[in-house]
């Protein structure tokens, strides 16, 4: 009953990925296969203290691999955890990016704001996998350069054959090799892709995706082809506890990934 | 490792250390937890070395108050305010809204030997407080839960739920509703499991203000059940008077009080 | 305002009559099929639904006076069991309860091992239970137990439950379940069915538990004269004041996002939660995290928690729903409107709760139809 009842994670690795931010390597205390899609999220729980959603990152020498940052209480405590402890786990809850749908187009990615793990995981997998997709376009804004997270992994992306890196600092008043100054939708102008054979996976700020869709209306995407992962309070995962209803959605449940048209009418809305 | 614990003591009645004490059995397993370097109601006193937890009970009222504040401060990791003198300046901030001269003397013989400061105050408009545990006084569990928390490296959830969900949850039926109760509940915090309800009373608020109290809405209706300005102001005036939103509806009732002409 | 035009009540000719002397009966054959009978009696000023020791518990000749931000209880002109209509909970906190422990977690040498609590749910049978809290009975199973992740400890207490349900003889002044389609008559979801006379009950039975349970009871055949009060009662309980718009109207609440109104109401509301945990239907949880300071024992509890707490929106670096005002929308917008969406009817199942229960008498039904009135924006 991994639904409602965790099952035991050990925590055999740490990575430090940046300022308070550490990938979890989590080996799971149960023979069944632990299948995900990404885009999903398990929910996380240190006993006694709390229990936050997590997005999966991926699977890695048959642990599962959580990024995680401190951004509060319970993630904070989930940062000092040392190697070896034990945690709760369930899930996994919700739904992902249709990523084997979207073989064979061109692959566009936005994010904005830190720590963007469910775009991060869907890159890793398009990287990955990368016969199964044309050509892949990421475009990540911050406000200063130095919140870039994953730095490396970006450097490695751009040297990688037919993928376009696009960088934008939002708050810089100088600019770095590399980057733009500016918000993340005004690199779509910059951006090289079939806009009638692609995908676009979106996260970050509702107001950023409210910003980017025009542009992409503009390049002629269609809006079945623009795909959001929305942010709401979970504490279930399972469309049960109420806290992220939204219009007909309990996001947990009915995304987070959901396909743009799905949610057009109550994104952005202040006070959904 | 335990943790090393002092506590301290402004202006107050010391019913919070008490909570410490009453613990009973439960207070060999928070001994595990924590070692006691400072407490003078327990018989330790060594009040400067360094510890991991400071815990303060009571206001600010006298300048040896504030310095030894300071200190506390400077030789702690977390400092942690215990109960409602300490977190909103307790029930003798009611004091702040009178003259302090005038009332020193109408109540000690020998004024010019009563050194305080005009106002009660809490420790938060002094130092930096890490934590506060609201309620007059304290509860064990809250006590239990901050050392818990803290010996696992983290702060305690702040919870500042509104009493009446609380209430609820309990199975309680509103006396407000059924008695026309002038009850706080609405507008102050729970940590009590809404003890005076389940004795058919309304809540006094003993727990200070809640999240986004609405004041407004909460006085009119206790005035729409027939409560006298003066008798609004009571309600606020308890033992967080000091707290901005019942200063607030303290202020726009007293305007409210009719006088009488002389 | 006059009763929504067409209503009639449809009091079935399979009625029998059970004399008033014979209720004990009813409830000793509720005992003998195993269950435990909650039904209701007076405490804390309200009628509660509360374990019950026999029909003298039954809040015989009371009844209840409403209106925003007032329940009182005084002697009603009858000597009735039922002569009330709603009580401050219905008979959620038995299902959704308002603590429940999600699970228990030790630390051992091998790391933490999670198990789930023990159930406390039981064969329990309700006596008195209406038919608006029926209709919330069945949304509220719609959302614990026919979705993808079925609520364990709903789905059992729900499936070990016997419903003893009682068409209302009169209205609340708070209540308006013939506007939202729920009442008063109760149709579906029983296995037995009283209708309250002077003298007497008439009972109907639904599937084989409740005609099992009749069967066992000394009734007799319900007399034409006996049918008819039961029907002119259920007339009377239809004559209600207050009227939910249709589901259609309520759909289109969605275009209210920035009505001044929701200012209005923020001014007064006191975002105490109060209307959400009477709500029969609100179904909000939140989840805390507790440690046992002398087992050391870990346990994930699930309480009640409501949309107009603070914390409710909030995620990581913000808060969703800000302001009093969004929160009032959010649980107006969801429970009218959008609720209709997932479970396609609306989450207003008309009984008045809160309404009467409001410490800041807000009456929800006021407000929907000035904003439906009003011009949009």
């Amino acid at each position: 009953m991994t639904d409602f009842v965790p099952m035991t994670a050990r925590l055999v690795a740490k990575t430090a990925e940046g300022d308070r931010l550490d990938t979890l390597h989590l080996k799971l205390n149960s023979d069944q296969p632990f299948g995900f899609e990404f885009g999903q999220f398990n929910m996380l729980a240190i006993p006694g203290i709390g229990e936050i959603p997590i997005s999966i990152m991926g699977w890695q020498d048959d642990c599962l691999l959580h990024t995680v940052r401190g951004v509060g209480r319970v993630s904070d405590a989930m940062l000092a955890l040392p190697e070896g402890s034990t945690l709760g786990l369930r899930g996994p809850f919700g739904n992902g990016w249709p990523l084997a749908r979207f073989e064979g187009r061109d692959l566009v990615f936005i994010t904005a704001g830190l720590g963007c793990a469910p775009v991060v995981a869907a890159i890793n997998h398009a990287v990955t996998h990368r016969n199964r997709y044309r050509r892949i376009v990421i475009l990540q804004g911050v406000k200063h350069h130095q919140d870039l997270l994953w730095q490396a992994k970006y450097d490695a992306w751009r040297d990688m054959g037919d993928c376009q890196v696009l960088l934008a600092a939002s708050e810089e008043q100088k600019r770095k090799y590399h980057w733009r100054l500016g918000m993340v939708t005004e690199l779509l102008a910059f951006a090289e892709f079939d806009p009638s054979h692609c995908a676009v996976m979106i996260c970050g700020p509702e107001i950023m995706m409210l910003s980017a869709i025009p542009y992409l209306k503009q390049r002629q995407v269609a809006d079945g082809d623009i795909y959001l992962s929305m942010e709401r309070n979970f504490q279930c995962g399972q469309g049960l506890c109420g806290h992220c209803q939204l219009g007909p959605y309990f996001v947990c449940r009915d995304g987070p990934v959901f396909c743009y048209p799905d949610v057009k009418p109550w994104l952005g809305v202040k006070g959904f | 490792m335990a943790l090393t614990v002092a506590v301290h003591k402004l202006t107050s009645c010391s019913g919070c250390q008490l909570a410490f004490l009453n613990q009973g059995p439960a207070l060999l397993s928070l001994m595990e937890k924590v070692t006691f370097v400072h407490f003078i109601e327990a018989g330790l006193y060594d009040p400067n070395t360094p510890v991991d937890l400071a815990l303060v009970e009571g206001s600010v009222t006298t300048k040896d108050d504030l310095e030894r504040l300071k200190q506390v401060r400077a030789h702690c990791r977390y400092l942690v305010t215990m109960g409602a003198c300490a977190t909103s300046g307790g029930v003798q901030a009611l004091r702040n809204m009178a003259n302090v001269d005038v009332w020193k003397r109408a109540v000690y013989a020998r004024p010019d030997f009563i050194d305080t400061l005009a106002d009660s105050t809490p420790v938060a408009e002094h130092v930096k407080v890490d934590f506060e545990l609201w309620g007059c006084p304290v509860t064990q569990a809250q006590l239990d839960q901050l050392i818990l928390q803290l010996s696992r490296g983290v702060l305690p959830k702040d919870d500042a739920e509104k009493v009446c969900m609380a209430c609820k949850r309990a199975q309680q039926v509103c006396v407000m509703v059924t008695r026309q109760e002038p009850c706080m509940g609405p507008v102050v915090r729970t940590g009590c499991g809404a003890l005076c309800p389940s004795f058919g009373r309304g809540c006094y608020g003993c727990f200070g203000p809640s999240e986004q109290p609405n004041g407004d809405s909460l006085a009119n209706r206790f005035a729409g059940l027939g409560l006298q300005p003066e008798e609004i102001v009571q309600r606020f005036a308890g033992i967080h008077s000091h707290t901005p939103s019942h200063q607030a509806q303290i202020k726009r009732w007293q305007q409210l009080i009719v006088k009488e002409i002389e | 305002m006059p009763s929504r035009p067409g209503y009639s009540s449809t009091v079935a000719m399979d009625k029998v009559y059970l004399p008033r002397g014979s209720l004990g009966e009813l409830y000793q054959a509720l005992v003998d099929e195993g269950y435990e009978v909650i039904g209701p009696q007076e405490q804390q000023d309200a009628i509660v639904f509360a374990p019950l020791s026999g029909i003298e518990q039954l809040p015989w000749g009371r009844q209840e006076f409403t209106a925003p931000g007032q329940y009182r209880l005084d002697n009603a002109s009858e000597q009735r069991a039922f002569h009330w209509n709603t009580g401050p909970q219905s008979f959620k906190p038995w299902l959704f309860k308002p603590q429940q422990v999600m699970w228990l977690g030790q630390e051992t040498d091998d790391g933490i091992v999670f198990k789930a609590p023990v159930s406390d749910a039981k064969p329990r049978a309700f006596i008195g239970v209406r038919s608006c809290d029926i209709a919330a009975l069945y949304l509220q199973d719609q959302h614990f137990m026919h979705g993808p992740h079925p609520d364990p400890w709903y789905s059992e207490q729900r499936r070990q439950l016997c419903i003893v349900a009682v068409n209302c003889s009169r209205a609340a002044d708070t209540c308006f379940c013939v506007s939202t389609g729920d009442g008063p008559e109760a149709t579906y979801g029983y296995d037995l069915l009283l209708d309250e006379l002077d003298d007497g009950y008439l009972v109907q039975a639904k599937g084989e538990r409740g005609n099992r349970i009749l069967a066992t009871l000394p009734t007799q055949g319900a007399t034409p004269l006996q049918q008819r009060h039961a029907e002119e009662q259920l007339a009377r309980a239809a004559r209600q004041s207050r009227q939910m718009p249709d589901a259609d109207t309520l759909k289109s609440l969605v275009e209210h996002l920035s009505d001044e109104q929701w200012l209005r109401i923020a001014e007064r509301c006191l975002a105490c939660g109060n209307c959400t945990s009477v709500c029969p239907t609100c179904f909000c949880s939140k989840q805390e995290a507790e440690q046992d300071l002398v087992s050391g024992e870990h346990q994930q509890v699930r309480v009640w928690d409501s949309c107009f707490s603070e914390q409710h929106g909030h995620i990581a670096g913000k808060n969703i729903r800000g302001e009093v005002s969004q929160r009032y929308r959010q649980w107006v917008l969801h429970k009218l409107a959008t609720w209709q969406d997932q479970y396609q009817r609306s989450g207003c199942v008309g009984c008045g709760r809160c309404i009467s229960w409001c410490p800041a008498a807000i009456d929800l039904v006021e407000e929907v139809n000035l904003m439906l009135g009003s011009r949009h924006d």
